[in-house]
């Protein structure tokens, strides 16, 4: 099944760019759009707007107020809401939810704000927000076409210049509503970051459910904010590790399915899965390359791990490891020339690097205590991973293995995988004694932390990239 | 888990048998824990058992195996996976079982405590129940006898959050399979 957000006029900064799809046009500037979130993202932001957010900078507190998304006639829908009025609502709610979570803005949502007329999603009324301590804007609308597709347009506006910094516009099925609030968000929190957007992405976990002796563990997705989760597998077999691919057609996992672990590969479309090696060990820890086209895993032969790569299709397993201790794991740097790993050949628990062939094997870790599950960065420039002094905690270093540093502090973090922008670092935190286990996110200042609502407790979660 | 019908005079065979190995074994270790008493296993030297009346497990099962040997649990340090002199006794104790029993073939489950990332703790749960397999090779037992599996600390039999909890964790188990 392909991913049906088939006229998403992601281009679509209208700025300059002729659009794709002349046919649905967003409505009409007033006034010539700054430039695409793109570039905006590549440079830092100009004009003294906002800085562009480095790991060492305070986050910000800057007023986003977004009010409900006009439209321009109230019709029937079969997004959430039933009608485009209540729908523009809701956009407006994601979108406010998505940006008060990172910690980076303190945006007000249409619920403490008053309604905009259509007209004024491109002649936004400036004073009456510069009343309201609004720094920054964000208006949109919807509209319904025959067919039933949705047109969203997201405008972003400085209150204080008063004028428009970026807008978009997107054509999604109705029950792709959503995506269309996450894009909206990802362009806001782009062009005032600078940083890559994220939150138009999924995330794969394992939900858990019952007594810390008899945990039921399933394979779960879910939209980057939590929406739309669903289970993919029933818990009758512990499933353990997802690892969403690339482009989100399949996932990596373990599962004990047949009574003993081995990595399945899950096909999302067909609901198929098959092994992913036909080796007679166990497979574990499953990693895709940053192209898609190869998967690492860990196998035991007679009790002894190492690092193999199996094309994603199928085929035969290279080793790439090959020490009497356990070596476990692997992630690609963003480009795939090398892999950071996990290895106790020194004796204990250490991170090392290595080239995508295996060659050139080096530790990097070394400031004391055990360094685990080390995941690159899409970014390339730091690699996070839990390090055990007693406690597990979720920790970031550079890929020398300089400048260590730690992002949280609790009984047992752990299992660090990254936002597809690098910005966010997503964990699992286990509770002393009740075994209980929730998702965290933190940023790489390590002081917005927050928990992911999930429906029941949830482990080893693993980010998609942001959806094209 | 299906019951076996043995004939009684068989019965009486073996569990003669049982009891002079564990006489053996008894010698040879200390036992870090000690094994539920056989039920009934001081009785089996009557030569009149009571035919309507079975006494212990039925030899051959899962009840006898654990009824028979030092334990069916093997405890490891932290990151540890080295089988100590402790642990030797009761391998050996299990290798005599198996010798008995030579159609019986045993799964060796590997475990660790909560205090280890998922990933290693399936590896090092491997390895642990690989240890102990290799041990009870050496004893003389075929190894397409002994399968293993890992749990990393996906089961744990303590539940606490202690010292004393993850060190009943830390653990390689034998279990038959039929």
């Amino acid at each position: 099944m392909k991913p049906a957000f088939a006229a998403l006029i992601a281009a679509a900064m209208l700025a300059g760019a002729a659009l794709p799809l002349a046919a649905q046009p967003v409505a009409k500037p007033a006034q010539p759009v700054a430039r695409p979130a793109t570039a905006a993202s590549a440079a830092p932001a100009e004009e003294g707007l906002t800085g562009s957010v480095t790991d060492e900078s305070e986050w910000q507190d800057l007023g986003i107020a977004i009010p409900t998304f006009p439209t321009n006639e109230m019709l029937p829908t079969a997004a959430d809401g039933g009608n485009t009025e209540a729908l523009g609502r809701n956009l407006a709610r994601v979108i406010y939810g998505d940006l008060k979570n990172n910690g980076l803005f303190k945006p007000v949502g249409p619920d403490a704000l008053p309604k905009i007329a259509f007209g004024e999603v491109t002649a936004p009324a400036f004073p009456g927000w510069r009343a309201r301590s609004a720094e920054m804007l964000v208006q949109g609308f919807v509209k319904s076409a025959p067919d039933g597709r949705l047109t969203v347009g997201c405008y972003l506006y400085d209150v204080a210049l008063g004028s428009e910094l970026a807008r978009q516009g997107y054509v999604v099925k109705p029950e792709e509503w959503r995506r269309a609030a996450h894009k909206c968000a990802d362009m806001v929190y782009a062009r005032l970051s600078g940083e890559s957007p994220f939150f138009d992405s999924k995330i794969a976990y394992i939900a858990e459910t019952g007594p810390k002796d008899h945990r039921r563990k399933q394979l779960a997705i879910m939209d980057s904010d939590g929406a739309n989760h669903r289970f993919i597998t029933n818990g009758q077999a512990t499933a353990l590790t997802p690892r969403y691919s690339p482009d989100y057609s399949k996932i990596a996992y373990l599962t004990y399915l047949n009574g003993n672990p081995r990595i399945f590969v899950y096909d999302i479309g067909s609901g198929q899965q098959r092994l992913v090696t036909e080796g007679k060990g166990p497979t574990f820890a499953p990693r895709w390359s940053p192209d898609g086209k190869n998967i690492l895993y860990s196998m035991a032969i007679a009790g002894n791990t190492d690092i193999y790569r199996v094309p994603a299709t199928g085929g035969e397993s290279i080793k790439l490891t090959d020490s009497p201790g356990i070596d476990v794991g692997g992630s690609y740097s963003p480009d795939g020339t090398r892999i950071v790993f996990e290895s106790d050949r020194s004796g204990s628990q250490q991170v090392y690097v290595m080239n995508a062939d295996g060659t050139n094997q080096k530790r990097i870790s070394f400031f004391g205590g055990r360094a685990a599950t080390p995941e690159w960065s899409p970014r390339g420039d730091q690699i996070a991973f839990t390090h055990i002094a007693g406690n597990l905690r979720v920790a970031v270093m550079n890929p020398s293995g300089g400048e260590m540093r730690y992002l949280t502090d609790s009984w047992q973090d752990e299992a660090p995988t990254w936002s597809p922008n690098g910005r966010i670092v997503q964990f699992f935190r286990t509770t002393k004694s009740t075994g209980r286990t929730a998702i965290w996110q933190v940023d790489l200042t390590g002081r917005n932390e927050r928990k992911l609502n999930t429906p029941v407790d949830g482990s080893d979660p693993a980010w998609g990239p942001v959806l094209p | 888990m299906t019951k076996e019908t043995v004939p009684v005079n068989h019965k009486i065979f073996t569990a003669l048998l049982l009891t002079s190995g564990l006489a053996l074994a008894g010698c040879a270790t200390k036992p870090k824990e000690l094994p539920p008493q056989p039920s009934g296993a001081a009785t089996t030297t009557t030569t009149t058992p009571p035919v309507s009346q079975p006494m212990g497990p039925v030899p051959g099962t899962q009840a006898d195996f654990v009824a028979s040997v030092l334990g069916d649990t093997i405890l490891f340090d932290t990151d540890r996976y080295n089988i100590d002199s402790e642990d030797q006794g009761l391998l050996q104790s299990q290798a005599q079982w198996l010798a008995r029993y030579p159609g019986k073939r045993v799964s060796i489950e590997g475990h660790c405590d909560e205090r280890g990332t998922r990933d290693y703790n399936l590896a090092l749960g491997e390895r642990r129940a690989n240890a102990a397999k290799n041990y009870l090779v050496s004893l003389g037992i075929d190894a397409s006898r002994i399968t293993t599996i890992s749990y990393g600390k996906e089961r744990p039999v303590a539940l606490g959050s202690d010292e004393s909890s993850w060190a009943r964790n830390r653990r390689a188990i034998t279990i038959t399979v039929q």
